[in-house]
Order: structure tokens, then sequence, then C-alpha cells
């Protein structure tokens, strides 16, 4: 279907689609399997200009949007997931430093972002804290002109190759949900290590791994925002980025939808492609009309959230949920219509269906993203209660 | 430093069909793309002027469509264009082209004249060496490494059938190049933009001030008499089978002419 891109965001997915086949398909098997950090794709990204592409010209970016950002990240999906994640969690670790720092530290951090320099992380997940974010339990204690950061952060993306990490702190317990606050730690920074890699069950290209804060001085300037500010840092970074997790989903089912109906069209049985058949036709018209519909909520909410709305936890947190349900039931579907082809590491569907597995899970359970959407309901009527 | 990259327009062979009466490429419908070697060219350009700075310029000469491989070759780094055309340099062969190149780069000036070390439709790997030679400058061809350039001088290694020569020139030099020489770059975003609003700088016989006789059809010695596909090699056996079968087939065929 034709989303009447402009002519700079058709140039944008052209160049990461040649990007994506020339030189992600190639490899990702490989990737996948030796679990490797994607360097040279990451390299090849940054000397074409995508990791700027969302942050402002002024500091060295293209200054484009979100949805600019979903579609670069729709076409390196389709390909491989595990690149499309390395790619995207640094949006998410930039997007506090974005939308919350001080112009000191945009000029500090983003140019080296936006020219792919230095790889960014974002840090809040804990073993006593994902979905319930009020558990973190990582510190930060002022102590004259530093901050002391003490705690172990759990399953970072991109953790140990980034260079740049935002971090989520206690500053102060005892205000509970008002008592965080977000941070900028660089790697190398004393105290500051790496735990183990973590061995995953797809997306195995992108690095996951603990950060572990054992009296980490940090300069006072490296605070985001103000002192007590870290959760509404993470939950506007969140809603920001939930709708390229969205095209996440939307990428990897086009990609495994694209392979099984190739498939179906070559493999025969009863002495005709299986494409003829209409149980496998329904499938795939379903995987299609699926990925379709996804991709144009997902499309609408990232240019909403572009055009400035305000509050856009329902919307973003519904591309999110939707768009990532039809990944995994896609690619589910994909190595099903492959049959035994599908099920083998010859044919890329497995790897994506393992894949997509991740994109219900991370940036928030589709159960979170109901009770986002849930909790928006309930305001908007109590809203409405009070208006009539 | 100002530094010239030769670039040329060629269709991409993967796609070509040969016409079985006349023995030459159908060029209709085929895309068009920069010869492959040219893009290692550029490539080499860009690397020299991010590493010590310089300007570099896309040179190609061909018909006005060829804009559209100037353009790509600014996405892919380089500052600026410049499309040599004019109906009559229609029918050069290499003297001719060369010739009316070197006038294009004795206009224009430059420190280093970047080559692809051939173009993948006609295969000579004249043009470049012909250029310097109309320019009355050193060149190196088949380079395959660039190890230094300083004081004016410029250290290559050029690739020969077995290892390489290390060749130091002074500059201005020609450089054909080879593909061992580097990656060739995707095209950047903000190329690609910049790309699009460029200004495409074109010349003509009046700009390069040439002698009228040594251009086009006229200026060009080369006539070709004949065009055939030549026949192919006799004695060739093809192996089948499964793989271990093929080995035995292999090893008992290498010893029978006392290769093992």
């Amino acid at each position: 279907m034709d989303y009447f891109l402009d002519e700079e965001q058709l140039m944008i997915r052209d160049l990461a689609r040649q990007i994506a086949d020339e030189k992600i398909v190639p490899v990702r098997a490989e990737l996948d399997e030796k679990e490797e950090f994607p360097w040279d794709i990451m390299k090849a990204l940054a000397q074409s200009d995508f990791f700027g592409l969302y942050i402002p010209e002024e500091y060295g970016g293209l200054g484009k949007g979100g949805f600019e950002l979903s579609i670069a990240i729709e076409e390196l999906s389709r390909a491989c997931l595990g690149v499309s994640t390395s790619y995207a969690a640094n949006a998410l670790g930039t997007y506090p430093i974005l939308l919350f720092g001080s112009e000191e530290q945009k000029k500090k951090y983003l140019p080296d972002i936006a020219s792919g320099r230095r790889l960014v992380a974002f840090a809040l997940t804990e073993a006593n804290a994902g979905s319930d974010a009020a558990g973190v339990q990582t510190t930060a204690r002022l102590e004259g002109e530093e901050y002391v950061l003490n705690g172990t952060k759990q399953w970072i993306t991109n953790g140990g190759e980034a260079e740049i990490y935002t971090v989520i702190a206690i500053t102060d317990r005892a205000k509970g949900a008002r008592g965080a606050s977000a941070f900028i730690v660089e790697k190398g920074t004393p105290g500051f290590t790496f735990g183990k890699k973590e061995n995953k069950m797809g997306i195995r290209a992108s690095s996951t791994r603990e950060l572990i804060f054992e009296d980490c001085r940090i300069p006072k300037e490296n605070l985001i925002g103000r002192q007590g500010m870290g959760f509404i840092v993470a939950m506007k970074t969140l809603d920001k980025s939930r709708t390229g997790v969205g095209a996440q989903g939307v990428g990897v089912a086009q990609g495994a939808f694209e392979a099984a109906v190739n498939f179906a069209k070559e493999r025969r049985q009863f002495g005709a492609p299986v494409i003829s058949f209409q149980a496998v036709q329904h499938m795939l018209a379903d995987m299609a009309t699926q990925i379709e519909a996804a991709r144009a909520l997902v499309y609408s909410v990232a240019r909403y959230i572009d055009s400035g709305a305000r509050d856009v936890s329902k919307e973003s947190a519904m591309a999110k949920l939707f768009a990532t349900d039809v990944a995994m039931k896609v690619t589910v579907d994909a190595v099903q219509v492959m049959g035994g082809s599908g099920y083998m590491r010859e044919y890329p569907v497995e790897k994506m269906m393992r894949d997509a597995k991740i994109l219900q899970i991370y940036e928030g359970t589709n159960q979170i993203q109901r009770n986002i959407i849930g909790q928006s309901l309930i305001k908007e009527t109590a809203k409405k209660r009070q208006g009539g | 430093m100002n530094i010239i990259v030769c670039i040329k327009q060629v269709p991409d062979t993967a796609e070509i069909k040969i016409n079985p009466e006349t023995n030459t490429l159908m060029r209709e419908g085929v895309p068009s793309i920069i010869n492959p070697f040219d893009l290692h060219a550029l490539e080499a350009a860009v690397r020299i002027k991010e590493d010590l700075g310089a300007r570099v310029t896309a040179l190609t000469m061909g018909p006005p469509q060829a804009e559209s491989s100037l353009r790509e070759a600014i996405s892919m780094g380089a500052d600026d264009a410049v499309l040599l055309s004019d109906r009559a340099f229609a029918g050069s062969d290499t003297w001719a082209t060369s010739y009316a190149l070197a006038g294009a780069i004795r206009k224009l000036g430059a420190d280093i004249v970047f080559c692809g070390k051939q173009a993948i439709d006609g295969d000579t790997a004249q043009v470049g060496p012909e250029t310097a030679e109309f320019l009355d400058i050193p060149h190196v061809s088949y380079v395959r490494n660039i190890e230094w350039i300083r004081d004016n001088t410029i250290r290559v290694q050029r690739l020969m059938d077995e290892g390489y020569d290390v060749v130091e020139s002074p500059l201005p030099v020609l450089l054909t190049v080879v593909k061992e020489l580097n990656q060739p770059r995707m095209p950047s975003l903000k190329g690609k933009m910049a790309a699009k609003k460029a200004q495409i700088r074109m010349m003509g016989k009046a700009d390069i001030e040439a002698d009228e006789d040594s251009l086009g059809l006229k200026g060009s010695p080369t006539k070709v008499k004949s065009i055939f596909a030549p026949e192919t090699k006799a004695g060739r056996m093809m192996i089948e089978g499964g793989p271990e079968e093929q080995v035995d087939i292999l090893i008992k065929e290498l010893r029978k002419i006392k290769c093992l």
C-alpha cells in the first residue's frame, strides 16, 4: 500500500533496504549462530548517517522524526531483528538526553551519537525492577560535586558495546517514584563494569549484558533534568521509543511473509505449487492483512507523535502491542507455511520466529502495554465525567 | 588538494544480453550503473579527503543522462561533479575519450586523478593511462594500496601477476585502481540529499579548447572491423555426481595428467 512518503522518506527507506539486502541478509545467519555483535553493519549505518536520523541538525543529525526512524527500523528488521535491535536501542538510550538533557549535555553527547562514533544504551531494568519500574534498587548518592552509583542493571541492550549509558537510579528512596533520577554514565568510568553476556533465544546478534556500579563516581553535571525526574524521563522515553518496537514487528513480519510467499510459489505438492491451495492462500491472506493493519497503525501513531501531541502513552502502547503480536503470529505462520523447511536453519524464518518473541517482552511486555491502554481509558472516562 | 575521479556510466552487465546478429550489447531497458572499478576510485578519493582534506570532483564524459551517475557519486562523498557532454564527442574511441577528458582535467586542475582500472563494458583499460599521456603527467595503473601522500609525492602499491610493486611518484599523478584497494561505501543520507540539490557543472567542446579533428568519430583511430564471440576452448570436462564421487573423479583425472 502507498503511504505517501515524501521524497526524503523514500530515500531513507530505499537506502535502509539497500543496506539490509547487501550488508545484513548475507551475514544474519552467521551473526545469529555466533552471537556476534554486528559492528560492520553499525559502521555502515553510521557512515550512511542513520544514527543521526532523529537528532536535530544543530547537533549533526538530519532533524527527522520518529516516523522516519520507524521506516528505517522496519527495513532493517525485515532483514534481521538482532541488528535492528542494536540500532534501535541507540534511540532508546538517546531520548533521555534529547528530551530532558541540558544544552551542555546535548552539545557534548549528541554529535558523537549522531555520527555513530559512540553507541548508546538505556538502563532501567534490574533483577527486581522491570515492569515494576518503582522496584529500582540502584542508588545514586550526591557527595560534593559527584554522584556515587551502586547497584546492578540487568539485560541491558548494547551493554558493553555502547560507550554512553543513560541510567535510572534512586536518589531518595523515601520519595518513592519521585525519588528516582536519570544519569549519563560513560564507559570507562572507574567503578563501572560489565557482567556476563546473556545467551538468548533470539536477537542473538544484539548484546545483552549486566551493568555493575560499585562506588562509580560521576560528575554532578551528568544528572539528566532535575533530581527526582527519573521516572518521568523513563516513561517519556518509552512513550517515544515504543513505536520503534512496533516498526520492528512490522519489519520482521514482512520479512517472514516474503520468505513464506516465495517458498509457497516454488514448493510443489500434489502436482501443484502449494500457494495454489486455498488452505495456504488463506494463511498468507491473513498474514498480509495483519501486516498491513500493523503498519498502518505504527505509521499513524509515529506521525501523531511527531506532530507534537502531548500525551501519547496510549497510542504508542497500542502500536507496540498490536504490531508485535502480529509479528509473533505471522512469523509462526510463516514457519507453518514452509513446513519442515521453515523449521530448518537453512531458511531464515525459524530465526525470525525466535527473534520476534522478544518484541512481546521488551520495552514493556504486551501485558504492561494493555495496562497502559487500560489506565488511559480510565483517565479519559474520568475526564469526560468531569466535563459533562 | 584537488582530486578528480573519472567515472563512466555503464550498462549493468549482470543484466545484459547480446544481440546474436550484430554481436553488440543490447542496451535498451538495461539499468545503468557506475562502472564498479570507478566506485573503488571514488572511495579512495573520499578517504584521502577524510584523512588529509581535499576537494573531490567526479568527472564523466557521456550523454546527458550520465548526470544520474554524477549525482550518485556526490551521494557517496564527491564534493561536486562535471559532465563533459557534447554531440561532437559522439563515437569517441579510447583515444578521443582520453583526449577530451584530459582537456577537461587541464581546465579543472588536479593533484591526483583517479580512474577505475577499466570499464566493464569495453574492458580496454586504456582510457586512464592515455589520459595521463595527454596530460603529460605520470601514471600508475592497477593500484591496490595507497601507502602515503606527503611533500607532493605519493607512494602506492601496484598489483602485479605475482605480488606487487611499490611505486613513488610526484604529484600530479593519475592512478587507475583495482578492487583490492578498498571497499566502496554505501551512499549516505546527507550525501543523497546534497546530490539531489547539487548543481552539475556542464562542459562542452568549447570549454576544453579542443582541436575539432581530435574529437568523436573523426578523432578516433580505432575502427571496429568485426565483432564475434570467441570460440570456446576445447578439452574441457564437466564432473557430475555427488561430492565424494566428484572428488574421486577429479583426483583420478589430475593423476592422469600428472598434476598429482
